[in-house]
């Protein structure tokens, strides 16, 4: 389907600004398919934004970006979505089922609703994540390592080729944590693309194989090995950077 | 019961029908306020076309007030954009300067025709029937039955064709967007609904009251469901029970039905907040003193068993100084030795407790996470 060199993401000369404030200045960035990517820099560096940059979620001033060589809009099949968990309100009236199943809403199309086969597909996934035995239970009532697992599931069910994740480990448990880190990989051993805003500098030679980063520019991207180094750290953190861990 | 009075009713209940189903949404999406808002603001739109058509039950009234209810939307995001003016702000803004737009035409060029201002703010439900549709000089009923009927029925039928999409849009707009189900398409089929209902629904509550149709059931029903089709229906049985009191209310107190239902309505909500069980404000009061006498009781087994089978244990157990030893007042000792005594943590022989195999689990549990 793809040739073999092609990338998945294709990011070339963005910049996304908030009224005259630049987010982004003018960032490139190739992700070859099958890697496990950790996007890292500082608050505000703008990760989130380039999540949402490449998801077609803000207008960029400028530039471009191609999933496997086309737009977005039509490759949106694709590419799953994991949002950052407080980006959503936890009481709305619904249950752990029923949030899953919307990851299907895409396929679906306008108007079609979902049904048997798409509670299926929901069920599967909920297993994926471990929370099989949670299906009927109100969002709500749901631990913050819970929600992750669910906003995950609701991914999974996408059966897509690139995942965005916003922050998966935001307030998670250890446990979760591992759980989630686990399941990228697996992810990636299946041949997906995954990118993760990260925010943890310990971890990321441990869970990841390709990393980028970012603050406003992009400082560099490439092989953890090559990439993330002191001398990139320093100069993506600007000298605040207190640890410097050396492998 | 008159046909007058039984026209009047069912006006009513289709009125609070058409308002709580688009009104679930407005709740869940924390934009009460924007109906509010909207009510009043698209008043400019129906007096302009009310100057096109001379005709107060024109359909064209309607739309020019679902066109205005749209733009009030558009102008408040506008301004939200710029980031110097928040939400609230931007509404509070927004809808004064089109309501009293809307009330300036009229007093300035339509201060003679049925267009006045009270009627606007209050609405006269009791007049509802005079307005009468006839064809072929056949008497078809009220024409504001018919025109909250439609309402009904299309409000109705967006939510069923939609609902997959309005749900998901209101749960998670990016998400949404990213799949390509335009939550902003869904956004403004919803406020064209709303202003449609809100214009409606004049006749019946006027501008200021139409917020208590919208709003006031479905929040009521947010308290009794965790399921999204469960609140819709709520919201509507709810709606329904709350026009039939208020007509009632009204008919036995000989005051305005507008202002009896928005009472109800209230009233409802007060007593469903106050009763609904687990999240019910009485509920959350039983649970606090349950969990009160609970805690106690795991403090009092946990002092048992800490001292079983020790040199002290026997002055640590005797009823009559067990307050002395856990610093409780002697009248919530002897309360909580009851509670624990009933629960079969513990057994009484003589003046000393004993705790039971059950007391003693419960203590070993309780000590171990």
């Amino acid at each position: 389907m793809q040739t073999p060199d092609a990338k998945a993401i294709e990011v070339t000369d963005l910049t996304v600004a908030y009224q005259e404030t630049p987010v982004l200045w003018d960032i490139d960035l190739d992700v070859p398919p099958g890697v496990l990517l950790a996007i890292v820099g500082p608050n505000g560096a703008g990760k989130t934004t380039l999540i949402k940059a490449i998801l077609g979620l803000v207008r960029p001033a400028a530039g471009n970006v191609l999933i496997y060589n086309k737009p977005y809009e039509v490759q949106r099949r694709m590419v799953g979505y994991v949002p950052q968990r407080g980006s959503v309100d936890w009481d709305f009236p619904t249950n752990v089922l029923d949030v899953v199943m919307m990851g299907r809403y895409g396929a679906l199309g306008w108007i079609r609703r979902p049904g048997k086969r798409e509670r299926e597909l929901a069920m599967n996934a909920l297993e994926k994540v471990g929370m099989e035995n949670y299906t009927t239970r109100q969002i709500s009532q749901l631990s913050g390592g819970q929600q992750q697992r669910v906003f995950l599931a609701r991914a999974l069910v996408q059966d897509a080729t690139i995942y965005l994740m916003d922050e998966p480990f935001q307030g998670v448990d250890a446990t979760t944590e591992r759980a989630i880190v686990t399941l990228l990989q697996e992810l990636r051993e299946n041949g997906k693309t995954v990118v993760v805003v990260h925010h943890d500098l310990q971890t990321v030679t441990d869970y990841f194989d390709w990393v980028t980063l970012l603050n406003i520019r992009r400082i560099a991207s490439g092989p953890v090995e090559e990439t993330f180094t002191p001398d990139n750290l320093r100069e993506t953190y600007g000298g605040r950077i207190a640890f410097i861990k050396n492998r | 019961m008159t046909q007058d009075h039984l026209e009047i009713l069912l006006i009513a209940i289709v009125t609070a029908s058409a308002c709580a189903l688009p009104g679930v949404f407005l709740v869940l999406r924390r934009m009460t306020l924007m109906s509010d808002a909207i009510s009043h603001a698209i008043l400019p739109g129906i007096v302009l076309a009310f100057f096109l058509t001379h005709n107060i039950s024109s359909p064209l009234l309607i739309l020019a007030a679902a066109a205005t209810g749209v733009l009030t939307v558009v102008f408040v995001e506008l301004l939200q954009k710029t980031k110097l003016v928040k939400e609230d702000a931007a509404i509070g803004l927004t809808f004064p300067v089109l309501f009293s737009i809307g009330v300036i035409l009229i007093s300035r060029f339509a201060s003679n025709v049925h267009l006045d201002t009270d009627a606007v703010l209050l609405g006269e439900l009791a007049y509802a029937p005079l307005n009468r549709l006839k064809l072929f000089g056949y008497d078809l009923g009220p024409i504001s039955l018919y025109v909250m009927g439609v309402l009904l029925m299309l409000n109705l039928t967006f939510i069923l064709i939609f609902y997959k999409e309005l749900k998901l849009a209101t749960f998670d707009a990016s998400l949404a967007a990213t799949l390509g189900l335009s939550p902003v398409l869904i956004h403004y089929g919803l406020m064209t609904l709303v202003s449609m209902t809100t214009v409606g629904a004049f006749d019946a509550v006027g501008s200021i009251l139409v917020v208590a149709l919208i709003a006031g059931p479905p929040v009521t029903a947010y308290l009794m469901t965790d399921s999204l089709t469960r609140m819709l229906i709520y919201s509507v049985v709810i709606g329904c029970v709350n026009a039939v009191g208020g007509y009632w209310l009204a008919y036995i107190t000989n005051v305005s039905i507008a202002g009896a239902i928005a009472t109800v309505t209230f009233l409802v909500f007060v007593v469903v907040f106050l009763i609904v069980p687990n999240r019910g404000i009485i509920a959350i009061a039983l649970r606090h003193v349950r969990q009160k006498w609970e805690f106690a009781q795991t403090m009092l087994v946990i002092h048992l068993f800490n001292h079983e089978g020790l040199p002290e244990a026997q002055t640590e157990s005797e009823i009559a100084h067990l307050h002395e030893h856990l610093q409780w007042e002697p009248a919530f000792s002897s309360r909580v030795v009851k509670y624990a005594l009933n629960n079969r943590y513990v057994s009484q022989e003589a003046a000393q407790l004993t705790l039971t195999d059950r007391g003693r689990a419960i203590a070993q549990k309780a000590l171990v996470q």
